[in-house]
């Protein structure tokens, strides 16, 4: 089978906005969402640089029962597949009668966890913990909940695939509806935001430290960057068989056409260009596309000195010739982890629906590899046909996805 | 702690953290029904009461409350036990 794969819901809560509209704007007006977090200095981090995102009041909204099973990070993904359902028209008496499955990117619950062994070294007492723990604390708990949730009777897992889960997510739900797996699929990709979850990657000093200046400290691609902003949030992407989207008379927002991945085989934190570019071919080959095809993409550039410089030498060495429009919507969110593969296709839809690249603020001298590419510094007005998006990981992990406008 | 300042405190977390209507709370009601309360539910209950009387309900002592009048006398019995263990 060979099903053609469309877009029909969007739905983001993110440090940009928390919803499609408030994101856009902020894409459009090149507003970072950056900040600081002195809990994190008082904690010890060397940087308390952070996305900021706030959290959802969902008393009134949910009962208690699903609301004590959410984590920081399912809150942000409730909220934000709310919405992108609202907008592909699956109201629940549909979704009840139809088989909709759910794969969401998520690598983490630290806070969760965290508090959970406090309390039993506390109180020496695992009933005490309540029973929400359990729910919170486990790595699949955005799908856990949202599938109970939503009542989803289709494909029902997550993806850990450190900052390319949320990539991944969507090309698994792609490769799916392609192959008549399944018609309808909720993807996407969380991250929570707190001092739990950061600590170890502060650690490798992996953090921009250019805490007396938060908006200026993100910087992808630009000479001085000194590394990333940790941030968060969640995506929702809703597939679907274009036929299927069609038989309901839903909202078409884009096709999905190409997903490639890669493992690069080699350093646990090292990018590497080879791995890169596996993944970059890969999506253009199953998108029967040619490099020249791109029109915009969204880098996966986080602001550190290797990642970005190994991105820009992929990119050129694929892309060199016709030089599509790049930018690092990063240089705004930070770098939003295991939701960012997610978050990224929903930034550049809106782009793409509305005729414009948001810039890669922060972006003011080249390094010897970004030189050669076509930076986006400025909002610029420009119909784009096709994007494709970029997502790498710890341990190699590569995914590069390619949207199409509907015509 | 007063009989009534622990009724009113039960009720009060019930309706704030258990969202029962405050109407539905009738201490002859059958407590269980009127939360509409799981095994999840008992989980969460024994939290509560651990924050809010500083004690553990072990889960046996929950077989002979059925009533809200039952839970409140089995809440000041435990209360009172501990005030003068």
């Amino acid at each position: 089978m060979n099903n053609r794969v469309v877009i029909t819901g969007l739905g983001i809560w993110s440090c940009l906005g928390k919803n499609l509209d408030e994101v856009k704007e902020s894409l459009y007006t090149g507003k970072s969402g950056i900040g600081m977090d002195m809990e994190r200095k008082a904690w010890g981090y060397r940087s308390g640089l952070t996305g900021i995102v706030q959290r959802p009041e969902l008393k009134g909204i949910l009962d208690r029962r699903a609301r004590v099973g959410l984590s920081e990070e399912a809150e942000y993904a409730y909220m934000a597949t709310l919405e992108a359902m609202k907008n592909a028209k699956m109201d629940m008496s549909w979704v009840e009668k139809n088989e909709v499955g759910i794969l969401y990117g998520n690598d983490s619950s630290a806070k969760a966890v965290s508090e959970a062994i406090d309390t039993i070294r506390l109180k020496k007492d695992t009933t005490l913990l309540g029973s929400g723990s359990i729910f919170q604390s486990m790595n699949c708990t955005v799908t856990m909940n949202l599938s109970t949730i939503f009542k989803l009777k289709g494909i029902n897992f997550t993806i850990s695939a450190a900052c390319a889960s949320g990539s991944h997510a969507i090309g698994l739900g792609y490769l799916m509806i392609k192959w008549g797996l399944q018609k309808h699929i909720i993807c996407g990709g969380a991250q929570e935001v707190n001092p739990f979850a950061f600590g170890s990657f502060d650690g490798l000093s992996a953090f921009s430290i250019r805490e007396n200046d938060p908006t200026k400290a993100s910087r992808p691609f630009d000479k001085d960057r000194d590394g990333l902003i940790p941030s968060g949030g969640a995506a929702t992407v809703i597939l679907e068989s274009y036929e299927s989207a069609m038989e309901r008379g839903a909202p078409i927002l884009a096709e999905v056409v190409g997903y490639g991945f890669s493992s690069n085989g080699e350093h646990i934190s090292n990018s590497s260009v080879d791995g890169q570019m596996r993944s970059l071919n890969m999506a253009l080959e199953g998108a029967g596309l040619k490099a020249s095809d791109i029109d915009y993409i969204n880098a996966h550039a986080t602001s550190t000195p290797g990642g970005d410089f190994a991105e820009a030498q992929a990119i050129d060495a694929v892309f060199g010739q016709s030089k599509p429009m790049i930018s690092s919507t990063k240089s705004m969110t930070g770098h939003e982890c295991w939701m960012a593969g997610a978050s990224e296709i929903v930034y550049s839809t809106l782009m793409m629906q509305n005729n414009f690249v948001a810039p890669n603020i922060n972006f003011e001298n080249p390094d010897e590899a970004s030189a050669k590419l076509n930076i986006v510094t400025k909002t610029t007005e420009k119909n784009i046909d096709v994007f494709l998006s970029n997502s790498f990981g710890f341990g190699g992990t590569n995914s590069s996805l390619i949207i199409k406008k509907i015509k | 702690m007063t009989q009534e300042e622990i009724i009113a405190k039960i009720n009060e977390f019930l309706v704030e953290e258990f969202e029962v209507d405050a109407e539905k709370i009738i201490p002859t009601s059958n407590l269980r029904e009127t939360l509409e309360l799981d095994s999840l539910d008992y989980v969460d209950l024994v939290v509560i009461i651990e924050s809010n009387f500083g004690f553990k309900v072990v889960a046996e002592d929950f077989i002979n409350i059925h009533t809200f009048q039952d839970f409140y006398d089995y809440v000041n019995r435990k209360v009172a036990e501990k005030a003068t263990a």
